[in-house]
């Protein structure tokens, strides 16, 4: 796709997305609302995995950080404040990804891989065993966050469509920003360490600490999906970090495509919708589930945006005959 | 803890670490060796214990069950190498995690429909369903011990095979450096296969000599899979004595740990790694 | 006149009434929505809640209420991650009726707030947390099994008048386990026993010998503990293997020894457990329930079934008192909570936060079967702390 083609199918699905709200049919709305938080989850793995070469199987564990930071830290019976909250809560799910990004990124490869795992496992237990986040059967954020500044409220959470434009902005935003950075001299020596982390080195860059910024990053804006999440269901359970979260949110990446910000939100949203799918279809849909993953992984390698590209040439073979 | 006590304790970890390495051994064999990620390798416990379930059953002897099960489990590794995994040598970790994971969904789901979702026990062979006596409450069943000597014959004969035949040679070899090894001459495929099914076969075994303890029920391998993978990290990937190694330090930790600190006694296992990894990044022993 | 008969003779009057109005919804159906486990850990117990509640609407014509009824099913993966995304689906997207579900707490909790916020009724078939039907208690909210306080009170009475001073707890640290301990301890210790050690295993390990090795050390007069499903069956076994079931009694929920009788082979045998329903009630009901659903569902019922005929006769009592209107939500509220219902376990009412007042039994385990002994407790109630209703 060149670059005109792209940005006129961005603005398309842009045009797309903000008409949802106009259905009318709240139970569309949210769905929508809750493929764009896994959009977001999504762009932020894609930092690591598409683009620093740093496949985390732990993401799951900053997304729930920030929606526990985000029930625990609002009042029990009233609104917090989302301009302290939201900030709170992403700032401590960086904090966690810098913490544990110390560790884990003396690792590679395979470590790497399993060390992350280990990682969300261990904070996985800490809301699931102790008394810090209500235990196994989760807690529930009572009253969405208000949005007032002073006393002006520029809209309202608890209303299904500004929640639901909300959560589109702060996706727009997401992706803007990532674009940025990545075209940024930081993104760039990112990049560079994916294809080659030594050359980087010699060059004398601190690749470590690059990493460790990536890494951070990725926890942060992995967190504003968690948060959102948060706000958007009311509720929050030790589930939201097991490994089945990271699994999943790793699929969509590669489904759309890695190393591709867009590839992301389409692999967040095929992701959703074909498991919606499946689950209408029969009661062993992870057969389905797990078969088109099996398929995709042999059949599709470059995910669903590497398909318009495969389908030309497969076009073009043709008519070269 | 009185010093009875305490013995007993280094008994169950002792034996629980056994159990582990097991499970482990057969990972660490196909990540070390062939480079692949296996997240499925929970789900070949899973097939191994059922196994032994619907062939017990079937025959009425567990040790009969052990006997089929074995070389099924082989030729079902070897058949999903030739299906599946064969094509991901070259392809890098990630698409081999998702496959696994993939993978993971089918085989759960095949099991809700080949068998059940129900909780099954599997019995204990008769000539071994006893006990010995420790103290004048407690006794220590005969299998759990058998269970521990198996283990321990397992991993000498593991170490044997890859220290001092010949197929250990190649697998060592095609370990190091694969071009060399097909250079030589040397079917690396024919080695890959055999590996595999060789890590199959491990998983699959320590479920069927763990389903008459554990009994048989539905995401039974998902439980044993994080625990493997943390042994691993723990022992350096592809090293058999290192997953030995490790498999006792988490089994002493995770023993001990409940006992003496039952606050944290979920994320001791996670902080023992931690801490390994801190002092050793690449694990305890890193190939071997 | 029985109460089957109350509930045939209002629905009867329903249908004379919505005939004379000529109402135009009389052919409307009933929408219920089924959240329940259909893959996973909790699989099966989802399958016999639908069959229960399945087999009640069969008996009763087919109806609820004098309506058809249309089921709206959703598998919750007993996932609570999930859990609002799939309840959402049936109570905004189908816009059900009745919202019924389900096995796992976690989950229940996330549809209550979904139900409560939608103002969606809402039945409980199984989960057990107190939470439901305590500090989360609302109008709409209904339970027709049992909170985790209710068997586990029932057995601390038992522990005690078997004359036991000393008792160890085990369970998994989670909140069923916990809540179940602590409900044994409260009726325990009242009743002049000492819980000397209250130990718990992060959920879901299964290797319990480290904590077999500190019971036999700290040699307690018996042992609660509060497991479920395959975890139930193999900390039987180590008990036994262990060899101390020969020494010290063993007493648990009845959740320890349901459906995993057949996994535990010889090692379940004569356990003691406390639960709201057992093998062996004398009672008409239990007699034809079982029957029917042998009959239909080619196996034997459980308490889980039981738990899900009986939401759907906790339902029927509400669509009668309201004349089989199911949007008159008001009156269908006031009907069950006025209703007694005619369940298997045995007759038995709402409490004022909507969870059975009911009798909890002692069971004996023997071959497959959790055998009655006695009535633990007749009509017992949950305290309901934290509910302000």
């Amino acid at each position: 796709m060149n670059a005109h083609a792209s940005l006129i199918f961005k603005l398309v699905a842009l045009a797309a997305l903000a008409c949802v709200p106009l259905s009318g049919e709240s139970f569309y709305v949210e769905l929508i609302s809750k493929m764009l938080v896994m959009a977001i989850f999504a762009m932020s793995l894609d930092l690591l995995v598409g683009f620093t070469g740093l496949v985390s199987f732990g993401h799951a564990a900053y997304f729930g950080i920030a929606a526990y930071a985000a029930a625990l830290l609002s009042p029990k019976y009233d609104a917090g404040n989302l301009w302290l909250l939201l900030p709170g809560a992403v700032g401590l799910s960086a904090l966690a990804a810098f913490v544990i990004g110390l560790f884990v990124l003396r690792t590679k490869g395979i470590y790497f891989i399993m060390v992350t795992l280990a990682f969300a496992q261990m904070a996985y237990f800490v809301f699931h065993d102790t008394p810090v986040g209500g235990g196994s059967d989760g807690i529930y954020l009572n009253v969405k966050p208000s949005a007032a500044i002073g006393g002006w409220e520029p809209f309202d959470l608890g209303n299904g469509t500004h929640q639901y434009y909300f959560i589109l902005a702060l996706m727009v935003l997401v992706y803007l920003f990532l674009a940025r950075v990545l075209q940024s001299p930081f993104g760039r020596v990112l990049v560079g360490i994916k294809s080659n982390e030594h050359r980087m080195q010699s060059m004398g860059y601190l690749t470590y600490r690059y990493k460790l910024g990536a890494f951070t990053l990725a926890g942060a804006l992995g967190g504003v999906a968690g948060f959102l999440y948060a706000v958007l269901f009311g509720f929050v359970t030790p589930e939201l970090l097991s490994w089945h979260e990271s699994g999943n949110v790793l699929l969509m990446v590669i489904l759309g495509g890695m190393g591709n910000l867009v590839g992301a939100v389409v692999g967040a949203f095929a992701f959703e919708g074909m498991r919606g799918v499946f689950e209408s279809w029969t009661e062993h849909w992870q057969l389905l589930m797990g078969g088109v993953i099996v398929a995709l992984v042999l059949f599709l390698p470059g995910g669903l945006s590497s398909l318009p590209a495969r389908i030309r040439r497969a076009l073009q073979g043709g008519e070269a005959k | 803890m009185d010093f009875a006590t305490f013995l007993i304790q280094t008994l169950n970890a002792l034996q629980y670490g056994l159990l582990l390495f097991l499970v482990a051994s057969g990972l660490t064999l196909v990540f070390g060796i062939m480079g692949i990620i296996n997240l499925a390798h929970g789900s070949f416990y899973m097939i191994g214990a059922y196994l032994a379930f619907v062939l017990t059953s079937a025959t009425g002897s567990l040790v009969l069950a052990i006997v089929l099960g074995i070389p099924l489990a082989l030729l079902f590794g070897a058949f999903l190498e030739w299906l599946l995994f064969s094509h991901l040598y070259k392809r890098d970790h990630l698409e081999q995690v998702l496959l696994t994971y993939g993978l993971i969904l089918v085989f759960e789901e095949l099991r809700s429909l080949l068998v059940d979702n129900d909780v099954h026990g599997v019995s204990i062979p008769a000539f071994l369903d006893a006990s010995i006596r420790l103290t004048e409450v407690m006794t220590y069943p005969v299998y759990r011990v058998v269970v521990s000597v198996v283990c321990i014959v397992l991993a000498v004969a593991l170490y044997f095979v890859i220290q001092r035949t010949r197929l250990g040679m190649m697998i060592r070899a095609g370990n190091d450096d694969r071009t060399m090894v097909e250079a030589l001459g040397i079917n690396i495929n024919m080695i890959y296969r055999v590996v595999f099914a060789l890590g199959v076969a491990l998983a699959a075994l320590a479920g069927m000599l763990a389903a008459p303890m554990s009994s048989v029920f539905p995401n039974m391998g998902s439980q044993v899979l994080i625990i493997s993978f943390v042994i691993v990290v723990i022992g350096g990937i592809g090293s058999v004595w290192g997953a030995l190694v490790a498999a006792l330090i988490v089994g002493f930790a995770d023993t001990f740990g409940k006992v003496l600190l039952p606050e944290i006694s979920g994320m001791i296992v996670y902080l023992v790694m931690a801490v390994v990894l801190l002092w050793r990044p690449e694990g305890i022993l890193k190939k071997g | 006149m029985k109460p089957t008969q109350h509930i045939i003779g209002a629905t009867a009057l329903a249908l004379a009434l919505g005939a004379a109005f000529g109402s135009a919804q009389a052919d409307d159906k009933v929408k219920v929505g089924l959240m329940l486990p259909s893959t996973g850990t909790y699989a099966a117990l989802g399958a016999a809640i639908t069959n229960g509640f399945k087999q009640f609407v069969a008996e009763n014509g087919g109806k609820l209420g004098g309506r058809e009824v249309e089921y709206y099913a959703v598998d919750d993966e007993s996932d609570p991650a999930k859990a609002t995304e799939n309840a959402n689906k049936l109570v905004k997207r189908d816009k059900v009726d009745v919202l019924v579900g389900t096995v796992h707490s976690g989950v229940a909790l996330a549809m209550a707030k979904v139900a409560r916020d939608n103002k969606t009724l809402m039945i409980v078939p199984n989960a057990g947390a107190d939470e439901l039907t305590g500090p989360l208690c609302a109008p709409t909210l209904f339970r027709s099994s049992f909170t985790n306080w209710q068997p586990a009170y029932a057995m601390g009475k038992v522990a005690a008048e078997k004359g036991h001073k000393k008792v160890v707890t085990l369970t998994w640290k989670y909140a069923a386990g916990q809540q179940s301990t602590e409900g044994f301890k409260e009726a325990f210790e009242k009743a002049g026993g000492k819980v000397v050690k209250e130990m718990t295993l992060p959920f879901p390990n299964v290797e319990f010998q480290p904590f077999l090795t500190e019971i036999a050390a700290l040699k307690p007069d018996a042992v609660y503990v509060f497991f479920a499903g395959a975890g139930a069956a193999k900390f039987v076994r180590d008990y036994q293997a262990a060899g101390l079931k020969a020494s010290i009694p063993l007493y648990g929920a009845g959740f320890l020894t349901d459906g995993t009788l057949e996994a535990m082979g010889d090692a379940g045998k004569g356990l003691l457990t406390t639960l709201h329903y057992a093998d062996g009630l004398d009672n008409k009901k239990d007699a034809a329930f079982r029957l029917n659903y042998a009959k239909t569902y080619k196996m034997q019922p459980d308490v889980y079934a039981v738990q899900g005929y009986d939401a759907a006769q906790l339902y029927q009592a509400g669509l009668a008192a309201a004349g089989g209107d199911p949007s008159k939500q008001e009156a269908v509220i006031k009907g069950m909570e006025a209703a007694k219902i005619d369940s298997p376990r045995g007759a038995f009412t709402l409490s004022k936060a909507h969870n059975p007042v009911q009798d909890i039994y002692l069971r004996q385990a023997e071959g497959t079967q959790n055998k009655v002994v006695s009535t633990a407790i007749k009509g017992l109630a949950d305290p309901a702390r934290g509910c302000k209703m």
